[in-house]
């Protein structure tokens, strides 16, 4: 099979791009346009809420096909994606604080601690917010040994963030169960790395 | 025809659960998202464009455009209890954020597949421990019955709230006109079911795992009380599909779910029927499900809620609940001595 070159790398990531500010736009003009729905507060909470899961689910296939092909060059295209689902999850939080909460801070603090989905959820954007903040060349030289082991907490994530959209649902659990399933998927195909970052050199 | 005017204000006997004047947003205030498309030029963008193609433009995953389901003109008195002193919800917002699962679950989708929907012929059955069983038929539904219009608040149980002006006639008249049995102690109600209209009675997916037919269930004395209403119409026409076409329960000092659409079924019994949501959640929806703000919801506050009013995205409210979401004056007496945390 053919290496992914530089080139080949450069239009992969403006493809990325493309299509993860693609369905920002779309939500955009939806709303602007009065298409999505009388009331789109839920709406728009649930699509954000989607394109963060959504962009977990490629940040993570990421090394995974890379081994499988070989293409070790697509490793770059992690921080890119990871830092889409960072977006979304802050674009969710936002529109559920601004619209949906309309800024009762007091009631927010309430709410995280006495809703586990909140809460979920809650250390799933604290955890995606640390790795975007260490996601930097510079930063990651600093940190050295340390640097993978707080990006491994990415793991923690995929556990977390589909039970929040498991628990945050009235009734239609069957979408989130097939979330849950294929995060499952990805990390039993890392279960060798997990168990080693969890309990040492063994 | 009543005239149709996008405030209507109680004269004189003004009831306990009205809002205050000073409660209601003056109009200048709100901002309107048409106005932010004309300023982005938006809207010009769109008009330019020929139907098909502003239809085909944001409606990626529909097919085409289909005509809306027709709705009529009513006649119908202004009883000055029902008509609060609030803000009402834009009619586009009532008829546009919907839960009425038969249709799919996002709160838009009711509004997208529903509208083919066939209300004629319609037969809402009477029945059970009654005197005389009725049957009416569509024309029936508008015409049996003086028409009244009133103003209700519904609180939904996801901690969202509108104000609406429903036309309808009074469940309690219904019933006496059936003449209800003094063994009756419940009053059981059931959705139409029909998968060939209805996509979410095909697709689990689509109908979000609820066991359909819909059922509903009140308490005779419940069913008996002032407020229960059957609406068949909404803004002074009658009622479009996606809130319930031809006819709904409306019971505003219960959570939504409880307010039961597009009725085929009305039955006296002497048992307390089944109800929708309670036998999918029983831990997270009682079959009482009345408003009350210190109960809250296993996964969420019912302590308040984000009222849905005129304007643009920011517009809405985030206000307190009220105990039987405000009509405790007509209700409360039903629940004397009833926990009402153990019976939610």
């Amino acid at each position: 099979m053919k290496r992914l070159t530089q080139r080949g790398l450069f239009w992969l990531k403006v493809c990325l791009h493309i299509s993860f500010l693609s369905p920002i736009i779309y939500l955009v003009l939806m709303v602007l346009t009065d298409n999505a729905g009388g009331d789109p507060v839920q709406y728009i909470i649930h699509y954000t809420g989607m394109g963060a899961l959504n962009a977990l689910v490629v940040t993570l296939l990421i090394s995974p096909l890379a081994k499988r092909f070989k293409q070790g060059l697509l490793l770059q295209t992690r921080r890119l994606v990871g830092l889409y689902v960072f977006a979304f999850a802050c674009l969710h939080i936002a529109a559920f604080i601004s619209l949906d909460l309309l800024f009762a801070w007091g009631f927010l603090f309430e709410e995280i601690v006495k809703r586990p989905y909140i809460l979920v959820g809650a250390a799933s954007l604290i955890i995606a917010t640390l790795l975007a903040l260490t996601s930097f060349q510079a930063v990651k030289r600093k940190l050295g040994k340390r640097w993978q082991s707080l990006h491994n907490w990415i793991y923690v994530m995929a556990i977390l963030a589909p039970i929040h959209f498991y628990w945050s649902v009235k009734s239609e659990i069957i979408e989130p169960s097939i979330y849950i399933g294929i995060f499952a998927l990805l990390l039993w195909y890392r279960r060798k790395s997990i168990k080693q970052w969890l309990f040492g050199r063994a | 025809m009543v005239s149709k005017k996008g405030f209507t204000k109680g004269v004189g006997n003004t009831p306990s659960w009205s809002l205050k004047e000073n409660e209601v947003t003056p109009e200048s205030v709100f901002s309107d998202r048409r106005n932010i498309i004309k300023a982005l030029g938006l809207g010009a963008l769109g008009a330019s464009l020929p139907g098909q193609v502003q239809a085909g433009l944001f409606d990626l995953f529909g097919g085409e455009e289909k005509p809306p389901f027709a709705v009529q003109g009513l006649d119908y008195s202004k009883p000055n209890q029902f008509q609060i002193v609030d803000r009402l919800t834009p009619e586009d917002k009532i008829t546009r954020h919907n839960n009425f699962y038969e249709f799919g679950t996002s709160k838009q989708d009711p509004f997208d597949n529903a509208q083919q929907f066939q209300v004629n012929p319609w037969e809402l059955r009477i029945e059970g421990l009654v005197d005389k069983p009725l049957t009416l038929d569509l024309n029936d539904l508008t015409t049996k019955f003086d028409l009244e219009e009133r103003i209700y608040r519904l609180r939904c149980v996801e901690a969202w709230s509108m104000v609406v002006p429903w036309v309808g006639f009074s469940l309690a008249e219904l019933l006496k006109m059936a003449g209800v049995s003094n063994k009756a102690t419940h009053v059981a109600f059931e959705t139409l079911f029909d998968p060939d209209q209805m996509p979410g009675q095909r697709n689990r997916l689509m109908g979000g795992g609820i066991h359909y037919p819909y059922v509903e269930g009140l308490t005779i004395a419940e069913a008996m009380n002032e407020l229960p209403f059957l609406a068949v119409g909404l803004y002074g026409k009658t009622l479009p599909p996606q809130n319930g076409a031809p006819v709904r329960l409306v019971l505003p000092w219960k959570y939504g779910f409880k307010s039961i659409k597009s009725v085929v079924k009305i039955r006296v019994t002497d048992k307390q029927p089944p109800t929708s949501w309670n036998q999918l959640a029983p831990h997270e929806y009682g079959f009482y499900a009345n408003v009350n703000p210190q109960v809250d919801h296993p996964r969420w506050s019912q302590a308040s809620e984000r009222s849905i009013g005129e304007g643009g995205l920011f517009s809405a409210k985030r206000i307190p609940t009220q105990m039987f979401n405000g009509y405790g004056e007509q209700v409360a007496d039903l629940y004397k001595g009833l926990d009402l945390r153990k019976f939610y």
